[in-house]
């Protein structure tokens, strides 16, 4: 294992310490936790907090996306290992202003105990707290850390949509009312070239062969659902697209917002040579997105590959709740 | 069997050295059908706990709620949420009643609302639903929990990581099951509890 690191038991604390002392004007650390809260608190002032966390190892997300018009708050959690509760609720307690408090929970299992425990503590604290679990993964139903879908790049949109509602004063209803409006038009799929290591283990997840790619890979190096020999790009985008066709019967009739994104070692060369073959692969389905996304926006760690999230913007409002300005790291 | 500050205090210090006791056992438990860490994370969790009691606790309520938070902001990974929801639910339910029986159905209420599990799925549940009516008539035994403990062994996991691997987790004592069974030899080894 080579990696820029100091102590693998420190990596998270000193990522985020580095983060807010890089950008201290969109974000802050919260004491106590491996946290962090929007610089800009009045921007904040008397709305719905919009808290958004899980494992580390997915930079920019989830920290990256925290600031005015995104989230409030982001909790930081041990390397692809849920935060704790006393943690989250840290985060929940920071953003409340009398609103409520909104919760982006991917799905898994780990996340989704914590993330009910800490809403349990905020509860008793008379905090109102509703939530949403993202699970825009289709290429698998269980994995190893689910029941069910996993929760992928696809939360970006979901952090993007919702953080513009409660910017501009959504109550916590509408917001958790739109959220599950949201949820069944973000679809990802993804393919790896090769995991990630975790700096704490010092080995990779998984070991691909110099030729070899996985279909389907999760983002903590879960299994896909198909190896076989790397092939083109244009190649892994025919299979890509149609898993996410059989999903979301792709239709010129529909807008889409789409994002491609890199798994953290994916040079951004091969993420446009791949964006270039999505374009003319969706011009077969007489389809030109809306909205485009390409970047490193939800990796594992140094794992390289590529996710495809594509977002049927089955309302008007959702392209223009994209487009809105945000003030973050990351979008 | 009503739970005071005293007899609470010595059931979670009985409970903390039986972990720290079998510590390498649970994590061996876990070894073949988890993440081989629940001994090591149970242990950092209950020696926290009590530390947190050296100093006496205002109020039964008060201390379940200390152990509570000690449990979730140190034990990590899934029986961190699970134990620290068992307390929390003890805690809440302390401010009408201190009978261990009601406090234990609460708790037991608690864990299988957290995690989704039910009798048969081969998790820590699976000993709650024996033992505690065994406690609320009075009838708790060292053979009734070896007993509950055991029955998990040729279950197939149904929740939890031990579930992906099916048919596979049969012939492994589930080690939630084990730990739990220590909480439960620690009640009867505390004097004036039951």
């Amino acid at each position: 294992m080579k990696k820029i690191i100091n102590d693998p038991a420190n990596v998270v604390p000193e990522m985020v310490a580095g983060m807010v002392r890089s950008y201290p004007q969109f974000i802050n650390k919260i004491s106590d936790a491996e946290a962090v809260v929007r610089a800009d608190q009045k921007s904040m002032t008397g709305k719905v907090g919009l808290v958004s966390g899980g494992g580390s190892g997915h930079e920019p997300t989830h920290a990256g996306f925290v600031g005015k018009g995104m989230l409030s708050a982001a909790v930081c959690g041990q390397v692809f290992t849920s935060p704790t509760p006393d943690q989250i609720y840290a985060a929940i307690k920071s953003v409340d202003q009398g609103q409520g408090v909104f919760l982006i929970i991917k799905n898994y299992s780990g996340d989704i105990m914590n993330f009910d425990m800490a809403k349990d503590l905020a509860e008793m604290d008379n905090i109102k707290v509703r939530s949403i679990v993202v699970d825009d993964d289709i290429a698998v139903e269980n994995s190893t850390f689910t029941q069910g879908r996993r929760g992928v790049a696809g939360t970006i949109f979901m952090h993007k949509i919702l953080g513009v509602a409660a910017q501009q004063g959504a109550s916590l209803d509408e917001i958790a009312a739109l959220a599950e409006k949201v949820l069944p038009n973000i679809k990802t799929i993804a393919v790896a070239l090769s995991a990630a290591t975790n700096p704490e283990t010092g080995k990779p997840g998984f070991v691909l062969k110099d030729d070899e790619i996985e279909f389907g890979v999760g983002i903590h190096s879960e299994p896909g659902y198909r190896r076989e020999k790397i092939r083109p790009a244009k190649d892994l985008v025919e299979e890509l697209v149609n898993k996410l066709d059989s999903e979301l019967h792709l239709n010129s009739s529909k807008k889409y917002a789409v994002l491609v994104n890199g798994m953290g070692a994916t040079p951004l060369m091969e993420q446009y040579i791949f964006s270039n073959d999505l374009l003319n692969k969706l011009n077969q389905f007489k389809i030109k997105p809306a909205f485009m996304k390409i970047g490193n926006y939800m990796t594992s760690l140094d794992m390289a590959g590529i996710s495809l999230t594509m977002f049927e913007l089955a309302d008007e409002s959702w392209l223009d709740a994209l487009k809105y300005p945000v003030e973050t790291i990351a979008w | 069997m009503t739970l005071t500050v005293d007899t609470l205090t010595e059931w979670i210090n009985n409970f903390t050295t039986k972990i720290a006791t079998n510590q390498q056992l649970l994590s061996d438990l876990d070894t073949p059908i988890g993440d081989g860490d629940h001994g090591f994370n149970m242990n950092r969790g209950m020696q926290a706990v009590s530390q947190k009691l050296t100093a006496k606790p205002a109020s039964v309520t008060a201390a379940l709620k200390t152990i509570a938070m000690t449990l979730i902001s140190t034990v990590g990974g899934a029986s961190g949420p699970l134990y620290g929801t068992a307390f929390l639910e003890m805690a809440k339910k302390s401010s009408s009643t201190n009978d261990l029986g009601e406090l234990l159905d609460a708790a037991l209420a608690g864990i299988e609302k957290r995690g989704g599990a039910q009798p048969g799925d081969k998790t820590m549940v699976d000993v709650w639903t024996v033992l505690v009516p065994a406690v609320k008539a009075g009838k708790l035994t060292k053979e009734k929990i070896t007993a509950a403990v055991s029955a998990t062994k040729e279950m197939v996991a149904k929740k939890g990581r031990a579930s992906y691997l099916g048919e596979r987790s049969k012939g492994h004592i589930d080690p939630g099951s084990q730990s739990s069974g220590y909480l439960f030899e620690a009640m009867i080894e505390t004097k004036g509890l039951l």
